[in-house]
């Protein structure tokens, strides 16, 4: 077999881990306060920023900078909800992806203002491992590992704390809840700090193995919206499943075309699999 | 009726005179007001009714590409190249709006397709580099002067009033579709689909009827802005970016009346344009941060928009008047 393609194969592997977790944060949020953040990956631009700054220019230890960037983004999504989500709650919801849209706007620019367009690296240099003809990045090795230990842990909030259940049931019938003695808004502000450190955990993944730039966002954030519609609502594992379905077709598309030829068919692999299955492709 | 026209009548009278007193650089942003204006007008065609789309970057960049490709590469001038580019638009718009209409594909969900449809077409600009040009962009053959024919002019009057002539049509447009009764159809639609169709609209084929009008002016207004340019680059005309700006001017300037669309055009021409100047290129992106926050200001404080906001807003103080009297 053609070691390049299974070269690809596994990058796709890995590429699909952080592609999942971006996936799951955006998930939570779009199934428990039903709203898509179209800004999120714009998010993760900011925590990869955050990183950027502390470790590559004030010096600080890397996983010190990453856990300030988790905290930070995490801080960022609790003042999106207030600022921007909750006066609009009751509108149109096209009109609060709308708002977030201006959010990306914002973030895009201001990234730009500060720290100009050129794109920024960490400096980290990660060894490369070696199993026969085959090589792989350590660096994409370990942000799956990480990225499948955020999900897990993740999977025990939402399945083991009381606030995790609250957050659920929010999302199966909201209404229900607020008789049932439920907070739906400090669920929201729950809800929107987790899935905010989720893109934080992103960024501190992302930054290992790109450079950053303002723009960076508009480079997987699509992605990550049709990956989290195509996996269903609220449907963990359907997330997963549509996440390393694109990450496959991105990868190995790539390694027969182009990249940008594999992020085409993506999409359209994206919009023929909603007409033919618009519940999520794990829908029964 | 006549209450509405005097205004417009004069609105006309004064943009025919404008560019007489306009220096080339202040012609230069009325042409582009104008012609976005259109764009955006035509955004709005669809998105009054609840259609929000994020794909007409794809119409704009089809429109755009085609005429300039097909005068670049086969000699054919923009009068055959932008109805071929016109006619592209419309059956991409046809091939993705119809079964997203059959299905019922509504909502985030539309928007979400839409996204995705403009994304293609901005890949497939890149990736088709050997003959677009890709992310670098490219310049349609110039024929070096003034030329009907190949749509090209040196003065920036000619393309004031060809810039002039597109918007009123644009305009004419809208208040057709204002006007017809596929308006109280796509009102109801847009209140309740079930609802519509039973009570026997069909819902499919009024939904495309304003996705194709709003797609064939998109690609007309792109491929009129590349000839304008003369220079086309797949990010300012196609994908996410640009789709999102014309969502945004249309709701800024309200979409739910007529000049809307078009004061959403001249208020983030001109505070681009404004802010640039004020700023100078030392904070590349003031601009646009000031423009996410308005943004998101507008859409939380003046849903309806400018026009929105004012038109009731004077309505009220005529009633208030009334009530007095």
């Amino acid at each position: 077999m053609d070691i390049y393609l299974v070269e690809a194969i596994i990058n796709g592997i890995l590429l699909g881990g952080v592609l999942a977790l971006l996936a799951l944060g955006l998930n939570l949020i779009f199934g428990v306060v039903d709203v898509v953040w179209i800004a999120y990956a714009e998010m993760v631009m900011v925590g990869m920023y955050v990183i950027y700054w502390l470790h590559a220019y004030y010096g600080w230890p890397l996983p010190l900078a990453c856990l300030v960037a988790v905290i930070g983004v995490g801080l960022l999504g609790i003042l999106v909800h207030l600022l921007i989500i909750q006066p609009i709650l009751g509108s149109a919801p096209i009109n609060q992806l709308l708002a977030t849209g201006g959010l990306l706007f914002f973030l895009q620019s201001f990234a730009t203002l500060l720290f100009g367009t050129d794109f920024r690296n960490i400096g980290l240099r990660m060894p490369i491992i070696e199993i026969g003809d085959i090589f792989i990045s350590f660096s994409r090795l370990i942000a799956f590992c990480v990225a499948l230990a955020g999900a897990v842990i993740l999977y025990f909030f939402l399945s083991r704390t009381h606030i995790g259940t609250a957050i659920r049931a929010i999302s199966q019938d909201r209404e229900i809840m607020g008789l049932m003695g439920v907070d739906e808004r400090k669920v929201y502000v729950i809800t929107s700090a987790v899935g905010g450190s989720l893109a934080g955990l992103a960024a501190c993944l992302l930054v290992l193995q790109y450079d950053v730039h303002p723009f960076i966002g508009l480079s997987f954030g699509p992605i990550t919206f049709m990956i989290c519609v195509l996996g269903g609502l609220g449907n963990m594992i359907g997330g997963f499943v549509a996440a390393f379905l694109m990450s496959q077709i991105i990868s190995v598309g790539g390694y027969y075309f182009s990249i940008e030829l594999s992020y085409v068919f993506a999409f359209l692999f994206f919009i023929v699999l909603m007409f033919i299955r618009p519940q999520g492709i794990l829908a029964k | 009726m006549m209450t509405i026209r005097w205004p417009l009548a004069l609105l006309f009278a004064v943009l025919l005179l404008l560019p007489l007193g306009l220096q080339d650089y202040l012609l230069h942003m009325a042409i582009q007001i104008l012609i976005w204006g259109f764009v955006y007008t035509g955004w709005s065609v669809m998105g009054r009714f609840g259609q929000v789309s994020l794909g007409h970057g794809a119409f704009l960049g089809v429109g755009a590409y085609t005429t300039a490709l097909l005068w670049n590469n086969f000699g054919l001038v923009p009068w055959i190249g932008i109805p071929i580019g016109v006619a592209f638009a419309v059956l991409l718009a046809l091939v993705i709006g119809y079964p997203c209409f059959r299905l019922k594909v509504v909502g985030h969900y539309f928007a979400l397709v839409t996204l995705a449809l403009s994304q293609v077409v901005l890949l497939s600009i890149v990736a088709a580099r050997d003959i677009t040009g890709g992310s670098l962009g490219m310049t349609p053959n110039s024929v070096g002067q003034s030329s009907w024919l190949a749509l090209q002019f040196t003065s920036k009057m000619h393309w004031y009033f060809v810039a002039l002539a597109v918007w009123a049509f644009g305009l004419w447009v809208w208040v057709k579709v204002d006007r017809g009764m596929g308006r109280a159809a796509m009102e109801a639609v847009s209140e309740d689909e079930t609802a519509a169709a039973a009570v026997g609209i069909n819902v499919t084929r009024e939904k495309l009827r304003v996705t194709v009008i709003s797609a064939a002016m998109t690609a007309f207004g792109g491929a009129l802005f590349g000839q304008y340019q003369m220079y086309l680059n797949p990010e300012t005309l196609s994908g996410i970016g640009v789709s999102l700006q014309i969502v945004f001017a249309a709701i800024a300037g309200g979409m739910y009346s007529l000049l809307g669309p078009t004061v959403g055009a001249l208020l983030t021409i001109a505070l681009t344009e404004g802010l640039r100047i004020g700023f100078g290129t030392t904070l590349i992106g003031a601009a646009n941060t000031i423009y996410g926050i308005l943004l998101i200001l507008f859409i939380i404080f003046m849903p309806r928009g400018i026009t929105g906001f004012f038109g009731a807003w004077t309505k009220r103080r005529a009633a208030t008047a009334a009530a007095t009297t």
